[in-house]
């Protein structure tokens, strides 16, 4: 007989736990669960309407171990300032984190406004954006942080139109031309890689800001068990690009062992498939040149620096 | 008891009210300043810069963010402050029920002016209107000393346990916020006296983790609204009594939820909010003068609705004359409707006529309430509006 081994009770080791309702293979919930531990228990939480804050809170449940407010879908940074504002006036802002979490929709979308104004407020926050690449918890519909070709439910294929005809919203250089002290780029394909970025961010005073790609397998149209796979190779392929930017210059980036072609990373996703009929031909070089732009930019093949 | 009143001085309305409020010791004030702002969240910014306010005062980007930020502020247990007015009472218009319905006590002053298109600064109480059903409290002032005098209860009233929901003091644009009125303050040992420190019924709190904000579904969400209007139907009692409290203490009184004027063997009423309660006087005085025996009902609280002491009120008199300077476009003036269905719920019978006035500014002196009384068949026949002038009125108008 093998040995059973019971696995261990959450609430034992974690503050994000059951209560929530994430679909199978969800790299939001896996992706907050990595932040929240990283930032540890004297953390408040204020998020923004999503799908995180609706499959975590659905009353009488809730997955939070720490104090977790939700107002509203634009407001999560002005909340957010408020609640730093007041940690302050209580003298209590050296001692507790406050982190504001969004979707990318929440994020460069409907709260770009009030999330601007955090930055250049200079609130003493860590912002982090979950991007999935698309309004999820409403229907696929696309976002600012949608990638070109993407075919959703507001940017689908049709005889004219082969999915989402603009490029993502480049916020990381945003929330840099804020003069955010510390960005990062992160996916949960890295576990270690986002836990230390969290940590390092929450020890730098003022504003952060963290971006994490968290494949959705209802809407990028994959099997559940891709989730990992597909947030490792939007990184090797140069799709999406692991950096790290402190005051403005950029200080560290995942470097690409070996490059794979963009193929790899889209082909099992369906809201990709029409990349790979003839009429898509086009379209996939496109995605290529964005990739092999990324990786131009950044420096991302080669022997590491220093 | 005087003496700890300070010197009546004569002072513009937003800097009385900001002095009070500063007297409330508002630990965090977010505020925006256009669309349109008064002097109010100047002089307090000046206050927290000449360090005679402590306070974090966050210099949001919009009025959405300056309702979202108190809403973050009280939520993390401290007491907060906004003041906006017209387009901003818009913009902020669905955190409002944010704040109402996670119970948190916050005080915003309005003042209250014109919505565009047309655009349009000067003064009525469309903003206001429009905040109606958010699960506010609303009280209006009539003068800059009650205006001054709100914004303690305000605190007092929304912090209350059997109330905390917010409180939005309605101050009439320019009429109030932007004249010199003689007031009297209350000096600061006399404001903590009748104004103790905050302390939250809830709060972010690390050391006790709760989730706030959450999702409700059918089988839940109808149960939290009736309990929010349980609280507003407390706040009935608890608006009279704080108001009282400040009589005692102060020696003014400026009514509780409504308020009389030579109204005992009236047989017209003259009904209305805010500064236009003062013309209803000076109207009522001259009707008086020729024979009609007016008298006049203040709506001080708003919501919520006081119906059975406008009823009670209002039993006696014959007809009732409400003006409006708020509007609901496709129906009719927003007091008058409510007054009507008081009465009417409470089989009062009285004849109601509901008039509309002042919208965008146009001032309606005592003469315009008057005529009204007297004559009012040209007005009832053009929807209730008053003054109207032809000559800007298209040919189907």
């Amino acid at each position: 007989m093998p040995k059973v081994i019971a696995p261990r009770d959450p609430k034992e080791w974690s503050l994000f736990t059951a209560g929530h309702t994430a679909c199978a293979g969800c790299g939001q919930s896996l992706g907050a669960r990595l932040v929240l531990n990283a930032a540890g228990p004297r953390t408040i939480l204020v998020n923004a309407t999503g799908c995180l804050e609706v499959f975590t809170t659905r009353f009488p449940s809730s997955a939070w171990r720490v104090p977790w407010l939700h107002s509203l879908f634009e407001n999560a940074s002005a909340v957010g300032s408020g609640v730093e504002a007041a940690l302050k006036a209580l003298g209590k802002a050296d001692d507790v984190n406050v982190i504001v979490q969004g979707g990318d929709g929440g994020t460069a979308d409907i709260g770009f406004g009030s999330l601007s104004g955090m930055f250049e407020r200079g609130h003493n926050i860590l912002y982090v954006c979950y991007d999935n690449e698309a309004y999820m918890n409403t229907g696929i519909q696309r976002s600012g942080l949608t990638p070109f070709a993407a075919s959703t439910t507001t940017s689908p294929v049709g005889s004219e139109v082969l999915g989402n005809t603009t490029g993502k919203k480049d916020l990381p250089a945003i929330a840099v031309a804020h003069g955010v002290p510390y960005v990062a780029t992160t996916t949960v394909a890295y576990p270690k890689d986002l836990e230390k970025k969290v940590k390092k961010a929450l020890s730098i005073k003022g504003p952060k800001y963290i971006q994490i790609l968290v494949p959705c397998p209802l809407g990028w149209g994959h099997d559940t068990a891709l989730t990992i796979r597909l947030a490792r190779l939007a990184v090797q392929s140069g799709i999406f690009p692991v950096i790290e930017v402190e005051n403005g210059k950029l200080t560290s980036v995942m470097r690409i062992a070996r490059k794979v072609p963009v193929d790899e990373y889209l082909k099992p996703q369906a809201r990709f498939r029409h990349l790979f009929t003839p009429a898509g031909r086009e379209e996939l070089a496109r995605v290529q040149a964005l990739a092999d732009a990324n990786i131009e930019r950044f420096g991302l093949l080669g022997a590491r620096a220093g | 008891m005087a003496r700890t009143l300070e010197k009546t001085q004569v002072m513009e309305g937003s800097r009385a009210i900001a002095a009070s409020v500063q007297r409330c010791r508002p630990q965090v004030i977010a505020a925006y300043p256009i669309t349109p702002q008064t002097h109010i969240v100047e002089h307090l910014a000046q206050a927290v810069a000449n360090g005679e306010l402590k306070a974090e005062y966050v210099k949001v980007e919009s009025e959405h963010s300056a309702m979202s930020a108190v809403l973050g502020a009280e939520a993390t247990g401290v007491r907060a402050y906004t003041a906006s007015s017209s387009q901003g009472v818009l913009l902020m218009h669905e955190v409002l029920y944010n704040v109402a319905a996670l119970r948190l006590p916050v005080v915003m002053t309005v003042a209250n002016r014109a919505i565009s298109q047309p655009i349009n600064i000067w003064n009525d109480h469309q903003d206001a209107m429009s905040a109606r059903d958010t699960g506010f409290i609303q009280i209006f002032a009539e003068d800059n000393q009650e205006a001054c005098d709100l914004q303690y209860q305000a605190y007092k009233i929304a912090e209350h346990k059997d109330v905390l929901l917010p409180v939005m003091v309605c101050v009439d644009g320019y009429v109030l916020t932007h004249s010199y009125e003689p007031v009297s303050l209350l000096d600061q040992d006399l404001a903590d006296q009748f104004l103790p420190p905050y302390e939250p019924s809830w709060a972010l709190d690390v050391d006790r983790p709760v989730t706030y904000g959450v999702m409700l579904g059918p089988g839940e969400y109808l149960e939290h609204k009736y309990v929010l209007q349980q609280a507003q139907k407390r706040a009935l009692g608890v608006i009279e009594d704080v108001a009282r409290e400040f009589g005692t203490l102060t020696g003014r009184t400026h009514g509780g939820l409504v308020e009389e004027y030579r109204l005992d063997d009236a047989d017209v009423a003259l009904v209305g909010l805010g500064s236009l309660v003062s013309a209803l006087r000076e109207a009522a005085d001259q009707l008086r003068e020729q024979g009609i025996k007016a008298g006049v009902l203040k709506i001080r609280t708003f919501r919520p609705f006081p119906a059975e002491k406008i009823a009670a009120a209002l039993g006696g008199v014959k007809r009732v004359v409400v003006i409006d300077k708020g509007y609901s476009l496709g129906s009719g003036g927003i007091l008058g409707m409510e007054i009507t269905a008081a009465l009417a719920a409470a089989g009062v019978p009285a004849l109601v006529d509901r008039f509309v006035g002042g919208l965008g500014g146009r001032p309606i002196p005592a003469s315009t309430v008057v005529r009204a009384v007297v004559a009012p068949e040209l007005p009832r026949s053009q929807d209730g509006f008053l003054d109207l002038k032809p000559e800007y009125l298209g040919e189907g108008d």
